[in-house]
């Protein structure tokens, strides 16, 4: 496979991701899409990192070549993060204004 | 066509279609599914992509934690297509030709790419032994620091979650 067809996938991807969060106004919606988007940009990444994984300095060094998927793993790491923390706060909004309209959160305060 | 080729597009429809049905249902836990179907191709990307470790732990931490974590809280709220708030038709409409033009706009700005291919099942960075080195040696220190930085979310997420007990009385 050539590296454009996952440069264009991942486009594809998060171009879905970013119209998610332009079109929807339910924030949990809102939030999937910016898991969309991370994952799109992870599969990016490791594609990049096979692409680049039969030149000289991966040879040279063992280890050099998975340092993208850990960069991945880390980025899984802070989507969890995120997730438990962006959650919660809808939650509390939910709970304030018995809705998960993004518009309600303009005013960030009641 | 060979047979990475067919899986590759195969694969590819599935994670483009979920995602379009993620976008377009409007109920939430439908779309919660298709994202769920999103991300099991994209492990079979990973797959793919001799990133074995990789995929198990996306099909792990995406599809059965954080997803049944999203299930959990619209199933909470007991929210469905009903109660589902939308944008009129004019702003979905901007939406849609501002995401497609940064689509093309990017496309464009990769046109004069040169095209590499991609080494499929060759190599073995993907391997958790090999994973495993990487991260314990050159990424020990970020490791940790992920670890903090889940304790502090998990502090937060408690804080922020429990009723505020002080301020009722």
């Amino acid at each position: 496979m050539d590296i454009q067809a996952y440069i264009i996938l991942s486009l594809i991807l998060f171009t879905i991701g970013v119209t998610g969060v332009l079109i929807r106004r339910n924030a949990i919606i809102v939030f999937m899409c910016i898991e969309l988007m991370l994952n799109s940009v992870n599969l990016l990444l490791v594609a990049f990192s096979k692409m680049h994984a039969a030149s000289a300095a991966v040879k040279a060094s063992p280890t050099y070549a998975s340092d993208a998927q850990v960069f991945v793993f880390f980025i899984m790491v802070v989507a969890a993060a995120e997730v438990t923390v962006g959650l919660s706060i809808i939650v509390l909004l939910f709970r304030n204004t018995r809705s998960v309209d993004i518009n309600f959160l303009n005013r960030l305060k009641y | 066509m060979s047979l990475t080729t067919i899986l590759f597009i195969l694969l590819s429809l599935m994670s483009v279609g979920g995602a379009l049905m993620m976008l377009t249902t409007k109920n939430p836990v439908m779309s919660v599914i298709w994202l769920i179907v999103v991300f099991f191709s994209i492990s079979g990307h990973y797959v793919m992509l001799n990133a074995q470790f990789l995929a198990v732990v996306n099909i792990i931490v995406y599809a059965g934690a954080i997803m049944v974590l999203f299930l959990f809280v619209i199933m909470l709220m007991n929210l469905n297509s009903d109660t589902e708030p939308m944008r009129n038709y004019k702003m979905q409409m901007i939406g849609v030709v501002s995401g497609g033009c940064l689509l093309l706009i990017i496309l464009s700005a990769l046109k004069q790419l040169k095209a590499a291919p991609v080494q499929i099942a060759v190599g073995d960075q993907g391997l958790i032994h090999t994973l495993g080195k990487t991260l314990f040696t050159n990424y020990v220190v970020p490791f940790e620091v992920a670890s903090v930085l889940f304790l502090s979310a998990m502090v937060g997420a408690i804080l922020i979650g429990k009723k505020d007990e002080e301020n009722a009385v």
